[in-house]
């Protein structure tokens, strides 16, 4: 502990010091956009980037400080999201037990961060492209289990009818209400995230990513650390499948298939893996790529456009729009964003 | 003969840090370790030379844990460690460095050196970021003056030269009070200032503190022990002081390929 006495004045701008100028000037904007934004680019650009920017983030914490690639990150969202149909409420008169949000939300959010553990506890034996194939294999397999199973998951029709809570006076499902919910969720998960990259364990995962062999030495339990950076990625994911299922309304094994899995990893790649701002960058381009390639280039060839961007960039740069970053920074000589540990 | 000069020599200090009786390790038909007798006294500081392949390495590996021996006893500080598990030994304050650098490229120095501090601490595990004047956090920062790396302080592993990396090695294996200390060529690929500098820092380590260091560079192996255990083929064949090892003929014939100068 600091011995030095500050004065409150000094302390107000240690804080704002220590929060950079780059995370205030993108928080006011980000506050402030629905001035300007109509409610189509509050929710279907705003609110869906943020949402995909989480389940980004879910894998930026695996793979970048853990080096453990997932494919099924939205697997884990999709467990959330189908939690809450099934406590919750929904028109599909098949499972609806009718629970208030308050309850349903957190177990829910429990959940996908018990599957998301049980995940990487099967898949941290592997390494590498294995990790991959052994949560893509986990994926797929949910999503077939999802569409053939009628007692539990309404098969494929899955849930509709589900809507996001009225509380405190405000409907959450109203188009500002929504975006601000998904941008409190989202600062919350990036700040935590950030906060614990300097924390001992996330220098300890990084550490384990680099060497694991020298921490086993060091006296860490390895398997157990990575067991937990999957629970905490699991919680991030499981809070992006409960704004996911209020955002669509509905969940079906469609959301959770193969398309949707690699969707994430394209956002994670796309953004950069180095920082936690990484993957809402990502998710940002792919969303308006999703969004507008079809008004570009027509309907048949719109996913030709989205792949092709995504060549470019990882073919400029393997660190995506966060190393292009780190590339034009020194040019422009400002401090902006720190590169991640 | 060897066996009876080192329990005279170590006889009015009665503990021994490190004993090993009849330790032999095969791999197959080869065999790496054959009956390898030793005491060292704790505090003791001890070099250990050999030709490639003499099995010097596999020595150390027998010791930390990572192959278990084939044949033969262990004893740390009196204490039977054969059958523990490497965590277990390095708890019990023993610690090794690597002949090829096994460090952390993406964090940094410090940061480095606090988690190997951290590691045999029983707070191993905290969501929490440390304080500046967190306990193992000091230990790092004066770890860091030991082994001349204060001005790399905040540097990434990634981006130090390789003798600053060697630097780092020892920095972890000095962290988290250390009782003896095996070092697999520290000096390996080192330019000759960063050799004497090697020297310095080993020289200056806490007295309590014993080692084994393997190395082929004799001007470091002899300056920085106290006595010398001659290994070839998997057996120890011959143990004295520096200076008795230097002028053996048979170790110049057979380690330095005849008589030098």
């Amino acid at each position: 502990m600091s011995l030095a006495i500050s004065t409150p004045g000094a302390t107000q701008q240690n804080w704002l010091e220590k929060l950079g100028a780059g995370h205030i000037i993108l928080g006011t904007a980000l506050v402030l956009y629905p001035l300007v934004a109509s409610d189509f680019f509050l929710t279907q650009i705003g609110g869906y980037s943020l949402i995909f920017g989480m389940l980004g983030l879910s894998l930026m914490l695996l793979a970048g400080y853990g080096g453990m690639v997932s494919l099924a990150q939205i697997t884990v969202a999709g467990i959330s999201a189908y939690a809450i149909a099934i406590l919750g409420n929904n028109n599909s008169n098949v499972l609806g037990f009718g629970w208030p949000w308050w309850l349903a939300v957190p177990f829910a959010v429990l959940a996908a961060a018990l599957a998301s553990a049980l995940i990487g506890w099967i898949s941290v034996r592997t390494e590498g492209i294995y990790t991959i194939m052994i949560t893509l294999a986990i994926a797929t397999a949910t999503y077939y289990f999802a569409q053939q199973n009628y007692a539990i998951f309404n098969g494929h029709s899955g849930y509709a009818g589900i809507r996001a809570p009225a509380f405190w006076g405000i409907s959450w499902r109203d188009a500002k209400p929504f975006y601000y919910l998904c941008l409190g969720l989202a600062v919350l998960s990036y700040a935590a995230v950030l906060y614990g990259s300097r924390s001992t364990f996330g220098m300890t995962l990084q550490a384990i990513r680099d060497n694991p062999r020298r921490m086993r030495a060091l006296g860490y339990h390895v398997t157990a650390h990575k067991v937990f950076a999957w629970l905490l990625a699991g919680v991030i994911a499981g809070l992006a499948g409960v704004l996911l299922v209020w955002f669509n309304g509905r969940v079906s094994p469609g959301t959770i298939g193969v398309d949707a899995a690699i969707d994430v990893l394209i956002i994670a790649v796309i953004g950069g893996i180095r920082h936690p701002i990484g993957p809402f960058l990502g998710a940002l381009v792919v969303v308006l790529m999703q969004t507008f390639a079809i008004d570009i280039v027509g309907a048949e060839r719109f996913n030709t456009l989205i792949g092709m961007v995504f060549l470019v960039i990882v073919f400029v740069s393997p660190d995506g729009i966060l190393g292009l970053w780190g590339r034009i920074k020194p040019h422009l000589a400002q401090e902006a964003l720190r590169p991640g540990p | 003969m060897t066996e009876s000069l080192a329990a005279n020599r170590l006889q009015s200090t009665g503990a021994y840090a490190l004993e090993l009786d009849g330790v032999a390790r095969h791999f197959g038909a080869l065999v790496a370790l054959s009956g390898i007798n030793m005491r060292i006294a704790a505090g003791e500081r001890r070099a250990v030379l050999g030709s490639n392949g003499a099995g010097k390495t596999t020595l150390f590996n027998a010791v930390t844990g990572d192959f278990m021996p084939t044949a033969g006893r262990i004893r740390f500080f009196g204490e039977d460690i054969t059958d523990l598990p490497p965590h277990e030994r390095i708890r019990r304050g023993l610690r090794r460095t690597y002949q090829i650098s096994q460090l952390f490229k993406g964090l940094s120095v410090l940061d480095s050196i606090f988690l190997a501090c951290r590691g045999v601490s029983r707070r191993r595990f905290s969501l929490l970021r440390p304080a500046t004047s967190d306990v193992n956090m000091v230990q790092a920062e004066s770890i860091l003056n030991a082994v001349h790396l204060e001005a790399y302080r905040d540097t990434l592993v990634a981006t130090l030269s390789h003798g600053q990396q060697r630097q780092l090695e020892i920095a972890l294996a000095l962290a988290g009070a250390p009782r003896f200390i095996l070092f697999d060529e520290p000096a390996a690929g080192l330019s000759p200032t960063e050799r004497r500098d090697l020297v310095a820092i080993l020289n200056a380590l806490p007295r309590h503190i014993g080692y084994i260091i393997i190395e082929h560079d004799l001007d470091v192996a002899l300056r920085v022990s106290e006595y010398v255990s001659m290994m070839h083929n998997g057996r120890l064949f011959k143990e004295g002081t520096p200076q008795e090892i230097e002028a053996d003929p048979e170790v110049q014939e057979i380690y330095l390929g005849g008589k030098h100068g």
